[in-house]
């Protein structure tokens, strides 16, 4: 301040190196974990990964490919329950909503993707599990749907109310009922929006790990029976990190290769649906 | 604005529908057509409405399979630190105190970052940089806990426990925080890990926070003849004080529920010890640990009411984040309009 605009100068440049400082430090940690994850993941990584269940303990070889399917079926079954609620919820909120109830649920949808996944176990496993005897991958898949249903319901209605008024009008005006004009109209343009939030929030269920510890708890054989105990892929990463054996570790470290690809997979495919809304 | 027109509109549209449906002057096809949207208007309103039956449903259950819990223990549940499944008494602070020492000391460290990360991003950096760190951030804020357990447990904890540990001993094991043997998993894993794993959430709602600071702010500022770093000080931090507030609320809100990485590091065990090299036990990770094991009515209960704890500290927590981000949007909108 004395010295005028020297010293001004000689400040803003200081603070632009610490804000580009802070950047440095908070990409680093996240590029040595995925750096550490290609690596460790590729040197692991078999045909066998893909086809064969997990080895029995101290022995060589094996996969999670039952943890592959089973996280498939639960993420099927979550998605089955939850978009039919998320999306016919978003449309209420962004087609009649507007009152002071909308934005009750809307908040609570924020506050309910806040909570932790794994009180969402908790609560599958006293709904579920204890009523039906048993673990099963039908709560996991109830589980899921939880954490989906508040996810989808935010991005859907965002992107049904970027839809302009004028294309329903227009509907309507041909005489077409209003809950046609809603899912032919208003919902189709709004489609790749749409699908990039449910993208996403399967992204986001597929590494879910705490809500499925005590609704699906895992399988260390095939397991298609969804009223049975089933295997999933971040469970077995789970269950194999804190083993003591070094196969293990190898196979989560393969695991966690395959997790991260597909969810990488997911959010660029999703970047991709609304990147192509934009450029229309 | 456009909400309006529109519920207003579809409003009228349903008056007209159920009046004249009682009548029997309509035209059959009509008739089908108002049922149509009447019973589409009931079925996203049911759906709409489930959220909040979700929300509830949880609280309620809960609470009810907290009860026996409650009822045996009382306050002494979270001023007792006896844990043992045995005898059946169940006090539950060293989990209370390893959630908050670790979240609230992970949040300490992340949040500086993230927001010199966020200003970096959206005031500093020229445009194509921005644009490239920015999606990188989001998507490095969606790996999955697991997996940053994975590498803090077989990466990072050896790292800590032959390098770092060793280090702070020596220099600085005068001082409590930082006395005891190096275990590697210990608090201090557990706060690294939540820091990286936070990080990314608060730099990028952060910087939608950012991105609301109405241009007419900043450019106030540099007509003022202020530099860059003027400019973030007096008009884009000030402005955006509450939201960025909130994100940092959000992370905490994140850090105390985390539950995967933090059992894989934090070592497990019920400690209350000042010294972050020591293992520590956390409220997710005993839950993770021991619900699906507890085969008495009293420990899974004494669990149940942990998990109540959480849910509603991270409940409130979370809405007081909500409340002041939206608080920074609206503001935002309510300028531009």
């Amino acid at each position: 301040m004395m010295n005028g605009m020297a010293f001004r100068k000689v400040k803003n440049h200081l603070m632009s190196f610490v804000m580009l400082a802070c950047t440095l430090a908070v990409l680093i940690p996240l590029a040595l974990i995925f750096v550490h994850i290609v690596k460790m993941g590729i040197s692991s990584l078999s045909i066998d990964f893909f086809t064969h269940i997990p080895a029995p303990t101290g022995e060589p070889g094996g996969g999670m490919a039952n943890g592959m399917l089973g996280s498939l079926i639960m993420i099927g079954g979550a998605s089955l329950i939850g978009l039919p609620i998320g999306i016919l919820g978003a449309i209420y909120l962004s087609e009649f909503g507007g009152s002071k109830m909308s934005t009750t649920i809307r908040f609570a949808a924020d506050v309910l993707s806040g909570t932790p996944s794994i009180i969402t176990g908790m609560v599958a496993y006293t709904l579920l599990v204890v009523p039906m005897k048993g673990f099963s991958g039908l709560a996991g898949a109830v589980a899921l749907a939880m954490i989906m249903i508040p996810i989808v319901l935010r991005t859907t209605e965002e992107q049904l109310k970027m839809v302009p008024g004028s294309l329903r009008e227009a509907s309507l005006a041909l005489g077409v009922p209003f809950w046609r004009t809603s899912l032919k109209v208003t919902l189709r343009s709004a489609m790749s929006g749409v699908l990039t939030g449910i993208l996403l929030a399967v992204a986001r269920i597929a590494g879910e790990t705490a809500p499925l510890l005590f609704t699906a708890l895992g399988n260390q054989f095939w397991s298609k029976n969804v009223m049975q105990p089933m295997a999933a892929l971040p469970l077995q990463i789970f269950s194999f990190a804190i083993a003591p054996y070094e196969d293990w570790h190898k196979l989560a470290w393969a695991g966690a290769l395959v997790l991260v690809s597909v969810m990488f997979g997911l959010s660029l495919t999703a970047r991709y649906f609304s990147s192509s809304r934009q450029a229309h | 604005m456009n909400s309006d027109v529109r519920s207003s509109y579809c409003g009228s549209e349903t008056e007209k529908d159920v009046a004249p449906a009682t009548t029997k002057t309509r035209e059959p096809d009509t008739a089908k057509r108002l049922n149509g949207d009447a019973v589409f208007r009931y079925l996203t309103t049911f759906f709409a409405f489930s959220i909040l039956a979700i929300l509830a449903l949880m609280l309620y259950e809960m609470a009810g399979e907290s009860m026996p819990a409650i009822k045996a223990f009382g306050w002494k549940f979270v001023s007792s630190k006896d844990w043992d499944a045995v005898q059946e008494t169940f006090g539950a602070l060293p989990y209370l105190y390893g959630s908050v020492v670790s979240s609230v000391l992970a949040l300490l460290l992340a949040t500086p970052l993230s927001i010199g990360a966020a200003l970096f991003i959206t005031e500093i950096a020229p445009g194509r940089l921005g644009s490239i760190v920015a999606p990188l951030v989001e998507l490095l804020a969606a790996i999955p806990s697991v997996i940053y357990g994975l590498w803090g447990v077989l990466v990072m904890a050896p790292w800590l426990q032959t390098t770092v540990q060793p280090f702070l001993i020596e220099h600085f094991g005068f001082i409590p925080f930082f006395e005891g043997a190096p275990y590697g998993v210990s608090m201090l894993a557990a706060i690294f890990i939540l820091m990286i794993m936070v990080v990314p959430i608060i730099t990028s709602i952060t910087r939608e926070v950012l991105l609301a600071v109405p241009q007419s702010q900043k450019e106030a500022a540099i007509a003022l003849g202020a530099t860059r770093w003027e400019t973030i000080k007096v008009a884009i931090l000030p402005y955006g004080k509450s939201g960025i507030l909130g994100a940092a609320i959000l992370g905490l809100g994140r850090a105390i529920g985390e539950t995967m990485a933090v059992t894989m590091v934090i070592g497990n065990a019920p400690n209350i010890s000042l010294s972050l090299l020591s293992p520590a036990y956390t409220m997710p990770s005993v839950i993770a640990n021991e619900f699906a094991e507890a085969t008495t009515k009293l420990h899974s209960s004494a669990l149940m009411e942990i998990g109540l704890i959480l849910m509603v500290v991270t409940l409130i927590v979370n809405a007081l984040a909500r409340l002041l981000i939206w608080s920074v949007s609206r503001e935002a909108k309510g300028g531009a309009a």
